[in-house]
């Protein structure tokens, strides 16, 4: 049954080519974004229906399959283009032979209507298959790149480290920020950590448990957390919220932050003389004589 | 009353979801950044109990428009274990998980209005409002 059905979808491909070509212009308009130039939309359906024709001549999966997935991955071409196009050629098909028999009942509609899915099938599969994998491949590449940037720590001068945060804090970016944090502690000797939350849209009770862990924890290896970038709102919704920040010292910016670390280390910023100035001092000793 | 719209909570970043469109419809409705921070905040402590202790929940926003009031409703519903004693997780300071024990009053105290409904095996309902001032 199924190699009838097969040569005469193969005998008139080009009957239903054209019945699928004119199918998928119609539907172009719609779904499709507008940048797709004519030219390339006709010469992609093209290649599409003859990776079809060609997978189901050789019943299975071809080379071209994967070329042509790959092609349009890169392309970006949407899925539905592919849901649709496949979806429109069985539609198609299927009219075309039941149009060509003689005789029509129900079980030759259900053999006709299993021996095409039977074609369609394998190319969909394959096709999203690619597709998902391609997105879970690009997901897990930003993962990798998202951690990266989770919790750097950035030893400014001797024993004054900084941790600018940015962005919003879950369970597993607390978790490596208390790590990083204590790690570099140790690691550049640090007296005074400022941890710099300006970035951190929400501080919400389960952010604010982390901060207050991660600095009771750089209290206990003998260093002093100070939390620093505290923007108005998010001042507000801590009083609110009630919770305690009070056991370690914050500040509002990184500046302020940054001269109470240097209070508690001993030092301080001195402007130094400027060479312009002690021009203008000799100048000024001069006119007075 | 005026649209509403729902997100599903079944993993920790849609939090971060739920956040983004509470904030994005209280922006709409004219609130000050103080108070989206409030109600993303809010939004934040009751996705996140949602998340921690029923696993899966839906939270649904809901403009408020009538002559005398604009505001926004907020509806956290879940069918998770519940809660035996409302007055003892509204303390300040009890948690479950080892937390702050903040969360519910906490968002008492950032919003307006606040209701709290719950049946141990059946689930959770938080329905709290904020109004534009």
């Amino acid at each position: 049954m199924d190699g009838k059905f097969k040569k005469i979808v193969i005998d008139n491909s080009d009957t239903i080519v054209h019945m699928w070509l004119d199918e998928i212009d119609s539907l172009k308009d719609g779904n499709y974004t507008s940048s797709i130039t004519d030219e390339l939309f006709e010469n992609t359906n093209r290649e599409f229906v003859n990776v079809i024709f060609s997978s189901i001549q050789k019943q299975g999966i071809s080379i071209s399959l994967e070329e042509f997935s790959e092609k349009l991955i890169n392309l970006g071409w949407p899925l539905s283009y592919i849901t649709d196009g496949l979806q429109v050629f069985r539609r198609v098909t299927v009219d075309y032979i039941l149009s060509q028999s003689e005789q029509v009942d129900s079980t030759y509609i259900s053999d006709v209507l299993r021996s095409v899915d039977l074609w369609v099938e394998p190319i969909i599969r394959q096709l999203v298959n690619e597709y998902s994998g391609s997105w879970e491949h690009i997901v897990s590449l930003q993962r990798v790149a998202l951690q990266e940037l989770s919790a750097p720590l950035i030893p400014v001068m001797d024993s004054i480290t900084i941790m600018p945060l940015i962005g919003t804090i879950d369970t597993e970016r607390a978790k490596l920020i208390m790590e990083n944090l204590l790690e570099g502690v140790i690691r550049h000797n640090a007296e005074v950590v400022l941890i710099d939350i300006t970035g951190v849209p929400v501080v919400d009770t389960m952010v604010a448990h982390h901060i207050i862990q991660a600095a009771e924890a750089v209290r206990l290896v003998g260093s002093t957390c100070i939390l620093v970038g505290i923007r108005p709102e998010i001042a507000q919704t801590i009083v609110n919220l009630g919770i305690d920040l009070g056991k370690f010292p914050t500040k509002s910016s990184l500046r302020k932050g940054f001269t109470a670390a240097l209070e508690i280390t001993n030092r301080k910023i001195v402007d130094l003389e400027g060479k312009e100035e002690s021009i203008e001092k000799m100048l000024d000793s001069l006119n007075g004589e | 009353m005026g649209l509403q719209s729902c997100i599903n909570i079944n993993k920790e970043w849609d939090i971060v979801g739920a956040r983004q469109m509470g904030r994005d419809i209280a922006k709409k409705i004219g609130f000050g950044t103080v108070d989206q921070a409030r109600i993303a905040t809010a939004i934040s402590e009751l996705a996140r109990n949602i998340y921690l202790y029923a696993e899966t929940g839906q939270i649904c926003f809901e403009v408020i428009d009538t002559i005398n009031q604009k505001g926004i409703s907020m509806i956290a519903v879940d069918s998770g274990p519940g809660i035996r004693d409302i007055s003892q997780v509204m303390e300040d300071g009890y948690s479950t998980s080892g937390g702050l024990g903040a969360g519910l009053p906490g968002v008492k105290r950032l919003m307006d209005e606040f209701d709290i409904k719950s049946e141990e095996g059946k689930g959770t309902e938080v329905r709290s409002i904020k109004y534009v001032r």
